[in-house]
């Protein structure tokens, strides 16, 4: 059962909001960057690059779980008959 | 406030860091056997390393005031070497009655490959023969929640495994519940860009409350902060957390956890 957190959410976005902003300008700066350079990204950067975009749809979409959903995306598949394919 | 941190390599840390641990209120701590940057050529090289986690260490903690413990093993990283994890898993009952060993760990896996998967069934086996607590390193990054998964299937289909003796370590927002929800004790590793932040840990402790959770600086060779505990301390008062809820995740929930340990044999500060 998720809880609620100590502060209100005006003190949590107010004492938070000058440190998400610059995290945000940095992910803008690098993106930016990126678009810059004189080459096109290669097949597997673009694959990196798609899970960026990925991974920012989340952070815009709503509830209480965006961490937990964004470390899912940037995780390698579980399958359970692991012990089998190994033999063990 | 005092504290424990339980997942620490003093090691590779200097003795400035001792004289820095016991300013910011550090008591205790617990060293897991790792990686040290290079793999090992020899069973002997392992146990001049189990000799420092057994003897050198603690008497290096003990000049700062810090009691130090340890757990013994070959990490996952060198248990690709499958013959050479064998000889060392063989050697360790020559430590396992050293004063401060606690248990079996960090054992886990890093690649989640069946080599390694081999290695940790081994330790496991070992951990059981000798009636060992065990601490487990859970993979890093895209190889986390997969290796987490595994993890826990293994511990979880053999019945001699008691969930309450096992810690599960470097837990994150994707892997913290089912641990807890299986039996598990879980830590957080405050460890930079790889892991966990103290924001991230206290936002953790706010959603599933302060049960059967540890919180450690895993400081080591690396790019890591071993006063990562006091960080997670003060994000936590900043907040406005109860002192109890603070102390009971930085300084009682290790002592419970170490306490099924016969050597663990700490004492408070009067």
């Amino acid at each position: 059962m998720k809880r609620a957190s100590m502060q209100n959410a005006d003190e949590i976005l107010g004492g938070t909001f000058l440190e998400v902003r610059a995290k945000l300008l940095e992910v803008a700066a690098t993106l930016d960057r990126i678009e810059r350079a004189e080459n096109q990204l290669d097949a597997e950067s673009s694959k990196l690059r798609a899970k960026l975009d990925q991974a920012i749809h989340i952070l815009l979409s709503s509830g209480g779980d965006r961490a937990e959903r964004l470390q899912r995306l940037f995780s390698r598949d579980y399958e359970d008959q692991w012990r089998s394919d190994f033999g063990l | 406030m005092d504290y424990i941190d339980p997942h620490i390599h003093m090691v590779s840390r200097t003795t400035d860091d001792y004289a820095t641990l016991a300013r910011m209120g550090c008591v205790a701590m617990s060293e897991p056997a790792f990686w040290a940057g290079f793999d090992r050529g020899s069973v002997d090289g392992f146990r001049d390393y189990f000799h420092q986690l057994t003897d050198v260490e603690p008497k290096r903690a003990a000049q700062y005031g810090i009691q130090h413990f340890t757990w013994l093993c070959i990490n996952a990283k060198e248990a690709e070497n499958v013959s050479l994890s064998r000889e060392v898993i063989a050697m360790i009952p020559e430590f396992i009655n050293c004063p401060n060993v606690l248990g079996i760990g960090e054992i886990g896996l890093n690649k989640n490959t069946k080599n390694e998967a081999t290695v940790f069934l081994e330790h496991l086996e070992l951990a059981i023969e000798y009636q060992q607590q065990i601490l487990i390193h859970t993979p890093h990054l895209e190889d986390k929640y997969q290796g987490t998964r595994m993890i826990l299937d293994m511990l979880c289909d053999d019945s001699r495994i008691d969930p309450t003796r096992v810690l599960v370590d470097h837990v994150e927002e994707h892997t913290i519940s089912e641990v807890l929800d299986r039996g598990f004790w879980a830590g957080m590793t405050l460890y930079p860009v790889t892991k966990c932040t103290p924001q991230r840990a206290a936002d953790m402790i706010e959603q599933v409350g302060g049960e059967r959770l540890l919180v450690n600086s895993a400081g080591d060779w690396g790019p890591s902060k071993p006063t990562a505990v006091p960080d997670l301390i003060f994000e936590m008062r900043k907040r406005g957390h109860r002192e109890s809820l603070i102390r009971k995740v930085v300084y009682e929930n290790p002592i419970t956890f170490f306490s099924q340990s016969q050597n663990f044999s700490f004492k408070p500060r009067d």
